[in-house]
């Protein structure tokens, strides 16, 4: 093992102000189990998990209530022992309503119910156990992606056979403003992260691991380091420079390992690459040592009107008017509120909405810290081509799709956006770029989903025929 | 100068047999019906009828491939005059114009955030569910009236009102709606039920202050249930338009102020 400092830095990336200062130091804490719980059958990438209890049942924490659903889906199961008081739609933080389990905890459990050890998973002796035993584990936890986009575990440690994993690349950069999450579990929980590094190997087949961290967290390179001592086979910390946005996949890799993952749909084992965030790594560790399943995880609430900002351990599907009244609440009404970091995230307009897998920060900001702006015409200043960290002309896309004119953004390799925000960051007219881009790529997206339907339904139609 | 002016004489007349033959042999004999069916249409393009252009229904309707009366912006007029043509009867259809089935303007319906991304409704409903506190009402974004052909959709003070007078019936704004809120009506109905949400009438009142709640009093003011002019659908009223209500009393009593005579020519509440 050793540490070294990454050697590839790529070009563009923006340096939004970090306040991270807010909450680092805050160790992570738990939060007892709120009186209710809205758990959503859609917490991650790809279609959403069947709800298989009804309003009535009496669930224990662990069990499951949302079967995977298809492929690139992922099991969902109860955060907190409790009555279900409802399935129904609720809104979540991307504004999209998705099938919930409202969970009343304060109910006292009724005779008939089965116990908790019923639903409890056996911890596995990973060292002895087979891949398939380990990825059915991981499979059964109900693990996602916590990096944020909630990508689907077991279908990112499965490639397909004639692709090799090379490297596996541990996400600690957390390069968003405010949020400590990962920065906090990593100081606290390096042991954690180890284990799970070591069963991620086995699974892939034991490739080099890099573990990617960005270099304003020196105490967590140091506590990776006390960690990984005496880990053995070709495992390296790799610091990065402080940019944005060096936590995300594709930068990452550039970082660490200097290849260059190509145009969508390649993806980064395409490049011999599994990309995994800390939390998720982490989850993994717990679900086969502990046999816990992922029913909760590690939120920053954080802003300048946050009373006192904090890491908190949560149960997954806790509001997130809990989750900041834990917080000690707000000194005074915020302006704007933020699921996620403040580059990434989304603003919502309620804290009626529950966290999930993916929730890595709540940012409740004063009027103070929220710039109200008007967009303007493009000006051809040329920053945002400067910003961008994909190499694209951001300014050319976001006019096209201004005037409506979705085929030229195409060919301007707007599918290769990765929605960073770097743009819409330095733009002097205030202009929506990245909002932009996500409309032509959400488009785009419709137009070649209705063109397969199409093709599959003349395919059909000639099977009938003859 | 003999020889040019016999060449050239000599390659016209061959030409001219070529051309003569190949009229009379190589001719494509296109039905005449097709092109008087086009002129009868009328001449939109706006392909609400599911064929490319005016012409291309046409085309379908002489290769029997299409029903007659699939035109809404001709309506029942333009359907008789493409029967005669065609030879067949005369389907009756009536016209049908779009309508928007929201009245929460900025001064009546709550909002809950400020947008100032792109003035689109289906990123504004993208965006943390939009701004609206209603999630059946209509974002004003003009979603709808980007797609409309004939300009009859227009926004003011973040409500899109759609002209009876302009719109041809294709249904392209339909579709466009990100909130699905608008219908096709009968264009001879006057009275229109201006509300989506089928909520519980506290929690209608809660974001709206003109949203339906479900009272049943236009029911009961318009003969009871069996004349028939409602249906309800959870706690929201709904016009039958195989069976319209006229009596404009239904407006004025209704206690929400979500029904209105006439909203195309803009002359609501």
């Amino acid at each position: 093992m050793r540490t070294v400092k990454s050697s590839f830095k790529f070009k563009g990336g923006v340096h939004p102000a970090y306040h991270k200062e807010l909450a680092r130091g805050k160790a992570i804490e738990r939060m007892p189990v709120p009186a209710e719980l809205a758990i959503s059958m859609s917490q991650h990438l790809g279609a959403p998990a069947k709800c298989i209890v009804k309003a009535g049942d009496y669930v224990r924490r662990g069990q499951l209530i949302g079967e995977r659903n298809g492929f690139i889906s992922v099991s969902v199961r109860a955060s907190a022992d409790g009555l279900v008081k409802a399935v129904e739609k609720r809104i979540g933080a991307s504004g999209q309503y998705a099938d919930s389990v409202i969970i009343d905890t304060t109910a006292t459990a009724p005779e008939a119910a089965p116990s908790a050890e019923a639903f409890a998973l056996k911890p596995i002796a990973w060292r002895s156990a087979t891949r398939e035993e380990l990825l059915q584990r991981i499979e059964e936890a109900g693990i996602s992606g916590m990096g944020g986009a909630g990508f689907p575990t077991v279908v990112k440690l499965s490639p397909p056979p004639n692709k090799r994993c090379e490297y596996l690349i541990v996400n600690g950069a957390e390069c968003e403003p405010y949020l400590t999450a990962d920065f906090r579990l990593m100081l606290e929980r390096a042991d954690r992260i180890r284990a799970g590094v070591e069963i991620m190997r086995k699974i892939l087949g034991h490739p080099a691991v890099r573990i990617a961290v960005e270099a304003n967290k020196p105490e967590a390179v140091v506590a990776l380091e006390k960690a990984f001592a005496d880990i053995e086979g070709n495992v390296e910390i790799v610091i990065l420079p402080v940019l944005y946005p060096q936590g995300s996949e594709k930068h990452q890799i550039y970082a660490t390992v200097g290849r260059i993952v190509p145009e969508p749909p390649q993806l980064p084992i395409d490049v011999g690459c599994v990309v995994e965030n800390v939390g998720t790594v982490a989850a993994i560790a717990d679900a086969v040592e502990k046999g816990e399943c992922l029913v909760e995880r590690i939120t920053t609430v954080s802003g300048d009107v946050v009373n006192e900002p904090k890491n908190i351990l949560a149960p997954v599907g806790v509001k997130y008017s809990d989750l900041v009244a834990f917080a000690g609440g707000t000194s005074a009404a915020p302006v704007k509120v933020i699921s996620g970091g403040t580059m990434m995230g989304f603003a919502v307009s309620t804290l009626e909405i529950a966290t999930t897998k993916t929730t890595s920060g709540i940012l409740l900001l004063s009027e103070k810290s929220v710039f109200q702006f008007t967009s303007q015409p493009c000006i051809n200043c040329g920053r945002c081509l400067r910003a961008c960290p994909m190499r694209l002309n951001p300014a050319a896309i976001s006019k096209a799709v201004e005037a409506d004119d979705v085929a030229t953004a195409e060919r301007a390799h707007v599918m290769s956006c990765i929605e960073c925000g770097a743009c819409s960051f330095v733009c002097p007219a205030h202009r929506t770029i990245t909002q932009f881009c996500r409309r032509a790529k959400s488009s785009i997206r419709a137009r070649i989903a209705a063109e397969k339907a199409r093709a599959a339904e003349a395919s059909a139609k000639k099977e009938s025929s003859k | 100068m003999v020889v040019a002016v016999l060449s050239i004489a000599f390659i016209g007349f061959a030409a001219a047999v070529l051309l003569a033959f190949a009229d009379k042999f190589l001719s494509v004999r296109e039905d005449p019906r097709i092109g008087l069916i086009t002129a009868a249409l009328p001449g939109a393009n706006c392909g609400g009828c599911g064929f490319p252009g005016c012409d291309g229904y046409a085309r379908a309707l002489v290769a029997g491939t299409a029903p007659n009366g699939a035109c809404a912006a001709g309506g029942g007029e333009c359907a008789k005059a493409v029967a005669e043509i065609l030879g067949v009867a005369a389907t009756a259809t009536e016209k049908r114009v779009a309508l928007v089935k929201c009245c929460g303007s900025r001064s009546e319906a709550i909002r809950i955030g400020d947008y100032n991304g792109i003035c689109d409704c289906n990123v504004a409903a993208a965006t943390a569910g939009g701004d609206k506190g209603c999630v059946y009402g209509c974002l004003g974004y003009g979603a709808c009236a980007n797609v409309c052909p004939k300009g009859a959709i227009s926004i003011s003070d973040g409500l899109a009102k759609v002209d009876k007078r302009l719109c041809i019936g294709c249904g392209k704004c339909v579709s466009a709606c990100p909130r699905r809120i608008i219908a096709l009506v009968p264009a001879s109905a006057s009275i229109h039920v201006l509300c989506s949400n089928p909520e519980k009438g506290p929690e209608v009142r809660k974001v709206c202050g003109v949203g339906c709640i479900g009272c049943r009093l236009c029911e009961r003011n318009s003969g009871g249930k069996e004349a028939g002019h409602f249906e309800f659908a959870g706690f929201l009223a709904k016009v039958n338009y195989s069976n319209p209500p006229f009596d404009s009393q239904i407006v004025s009593k209704c206690p929400a102020k979500c029904i209105s005579e006439d909203p195309h020519t803009g002359s609501g509440h």
